[in-house]
């Protein structure tokens, strides 16, 4: 499971770092959302991972670590209101500035 | 009662933010007087929270009674009470200045200028890692919103790289931090310093990685050397007021540099100890460099003032770097004067450009102001303070750190450095005032005086500078008996823990 988990969060991180690197807005956004899917994945890793286990401790019974999941579930949130502000401000910099260029300049022409 | 008084700074931007945004559509007017009396509420009451700070003493207040290490705990000592009554102090001028433009260009300047103050001042109180993430969360969420604020297409430019770089930040704190609860097993900042000096030679290096990962993040906020490139595009175009708040931002990565690994990787860490140290101090060094050439090379106004905060956060930075107590307490008064001096020539840029018509703040010869003299003097002030020319206080700050440098090893490359950026500031404010003022064609001048309220709010800001150095020797002081506090981290980690020491 680790090994399966671990190549999970490698590929969502890897993907996504890749398209933030890309030049226009929408990659870029979709790039932020698998970098925070694979952070977030991360998080739960941090608390180990289990199966089967009780969320509620009882005396002399293993228990899953609650704590890491209150961090995803934070950042969760905000990775989920951030994806939204930087989509809308993705579509209002196609707007004003005309086109989707992360820098707001249209592709140099080729051979220059 | 008194125990509480602690989390006003997070509870009152906090009411007065959702009151602001339940009275969305109210009078503009309404809005501004809510605004205005809170931000005057809360500097007696940042001015209590000094007062009980000097003494020396922690101040350790567990949310919902929850004994750390595993509830969320704010901490009050003597660095964090002077941060609070900085941010409650920059806020007060910045917000008079809004109030006479900048709030007019959308609905939702005012409730966001105080979720800004609510996050800054979250993160100068917390004591746990992940709330400190969640408060440089809402510092940057709003900060979106305010960098945004009256639109244009330089400001979304601007934002949107702004918000891409801070969201990958954001990615990255949470790594570190989960990196460092896997390794450790706790958030709260004073039972990690404990767990670290503990830490098996096997996890040594993947706490060291975590630790470095933190730095850039810090780094990033902080507007460290390779991460500093949003800067003056952002701070340059956004509106005055936002950007005088934001002279405070960039402290909050230095803060946050200065709290967390100087608790973390200070002393204490054993094998660990200056495991960040090492990096910190040529990149820093780079920073006031590469700082000091961006304000020679810039043509706005705005953007020399910009870069200018780069070279502070170099100077600040370099001084953590070095890790001494008395070169630290220099380093403290010099962050009150660089905070204050710059967000004032952001205000003072904004007012010049003003009555300039279309050149703005472009460094070429334009028509003439309409009060070149007494802007003329004023900026003339701003231009001394911020070289760092007697008899203000950015002299006493260099003077203060150069003495308690004297003789060190690494003097030489600080004074030459910090002394080469000196001089780069005093050629640039030269260049920028001679052709501001001077250096004008032969239309009239044209359009009204600058507003008395702009005037007023740019004026409080730089007679801080005066103000500090007549009473330089108080806030040295101060500043002395907080680095002593920062560095004896052991005295925190009772505070916060107590007599157990956190490990069972």
């Amino acid at each position: 499971m680790e090994i399966l988990f671990s190549v999970t969060v490698a590929v969502l991180v890897g993907t996504g770092i890749y398209l933030i690197l890309r030049a226009r807005t929408f990659p870029v956004v979709m790039g932020l959302m698998l970098l925070s899917y694979g952070v977030n994945l991360f998080l739960v890793a941090m608390g180990r991972l289990h199966s089967g286990l009780p969320a509620i401790i009882k005396e002399g019974v293993d228990y899953t670590d609650p704590l890491p999941q209150a961090l995803v579930l934070t950042a969760i949130v905000i990775g989920f209101a951030m994806t939204s502000f930087i989509t809308v401000l993705a579509l209002r910099a196609r707007g004003e500035l005309g086109n989707d260029h992360v820098d707001g300049t249209k592709d140099r022409e080729p051979g220059r | 009662m008194m125990a509480h008084w602690i989390t006003f700074p997070v509870l009152l931007p906090l009411a007065t933010g959702v009151l602001l945004i339940f009275m969305a559509r109210a009078s503009l007017d309404a809005k501004r007087a809510v605004s205005i009396i809170s931000t005057l509420v809360s500097l007696p009451v940042m001015g209590v929270l000094v007062a009980q700070a000097m003494g020396g003493d922690y101040q350790v207040y567990a949310l919902g009674n929850w004994q750390p290490p595993f509830g969320i705990v704010l901490v009050l000592d003597r660095l964090t009470a002077m941060l609070l009554m900085l941010s409650a102090t920059l806020a007060l001028p910045a917000l008079l200045y809004g109030i006479r433009s900048d709030d007019k260009g959308g609905r939702n300047f005012h409730p966001l200028f105080h979720f800004q103050l609510m996050g800054l001042q979250g993160a100068f109180l917390t004591g746990d890692l992940f709330n400190l993430f969640v408060f440089f969360e809402i510092t940057l969420i709003a900060s979106y919103g305010l960098l945004m604020h009256g639109a244009g297409p330089d400001r979304t430019r601007a934002s949107l790289h702004y918000v891409i770089l801070n969201l990958v930040g954001s990615a990255l704190f949470l790594i570190g931090v989960g990196t460092l609860y896997g390794v450790l097993g706790s958030l709260n900042m004073a039972d990690l310093a404990v767990r670290i000096a503990a830490v098996p030679a096997g996890d040594a290096p993947i706490v060291h990685a975590a630790g470095l990962i933190l730095l850039a993040v810090f780094g990033l906020k902080a507007a460290m050397l390779p991460l500093y490139f949003w800067l003056p595009s952002a701070y340059s175009s956004a509106s005055p007021s936002v950007a005088s708040l934001f002279a405070i931002m960039t402290k909050l990565g230095v803060y946050s540099i200065l709290r967390v690994h100087g608790l973390l990787f200070g002393e204490q860490a054993g094998p660990l100890e200056d495991a960040v140290d090492r990096w910190l101090w040529p990149l820093a060094i780079l920073t006031l460099v590469f700082g000091a050439i961006g304000v020679l090379g810039a043509r706005t106004l705005k953007r020399v003032v910009s870069y200018l905060v780069i070279v502070s956060v170099g100077t600040l930075l370099a001084v953590i770097a070095t890790d001494d107590a008395d070169l630290l307490a220099g380093g403290l008064y010099y962050l009150i004067h660089s905070t204050f001096i710059t967000a004032a020539l952001f205000l003072l840029a904004d007012i010049i450009s003003a009555q300039r018509g279309e050149t703005a703040d472009d460094l070429v010869p334009s028509r003439p102001l309409v009060q070149p003299r007494l802007l003329g003097a004023v900026f003339f002030i701003g231009a001394i303070s911020v070289t760092g020319l007697p008899p203000l206080s950015g002299f006493v700050s260099k003077a203060a750190m150069f003495v308690a440098s004297a003789g060190a090893g690494y003097a030489p490359v600080l004074w030459a450095v910090i002394l080469l950026a000196g001089l780069v500031t005093l050629v640039s404010m030269c260049r920028a005032g001679s052709t501001l003022f001077w250096n004008s064609t032969a239309e009239p001048p044209q359009g009204r005086g600058a507003d008395k309220s702009k005037l007023v709010a740019a004026l409080f800001l730089l007679i801080m500078s005066p103000v500090m150095s007549l009473w330089a020797d108080p806030l040295l002081a101060y500043c002395g008996a907080t680095a002593e506090q920062l560095t004896n981290s052991a005295g925190y980690i009772q505070a916060v823990l107590g007599d157990t020491g956190g490990m069972e």
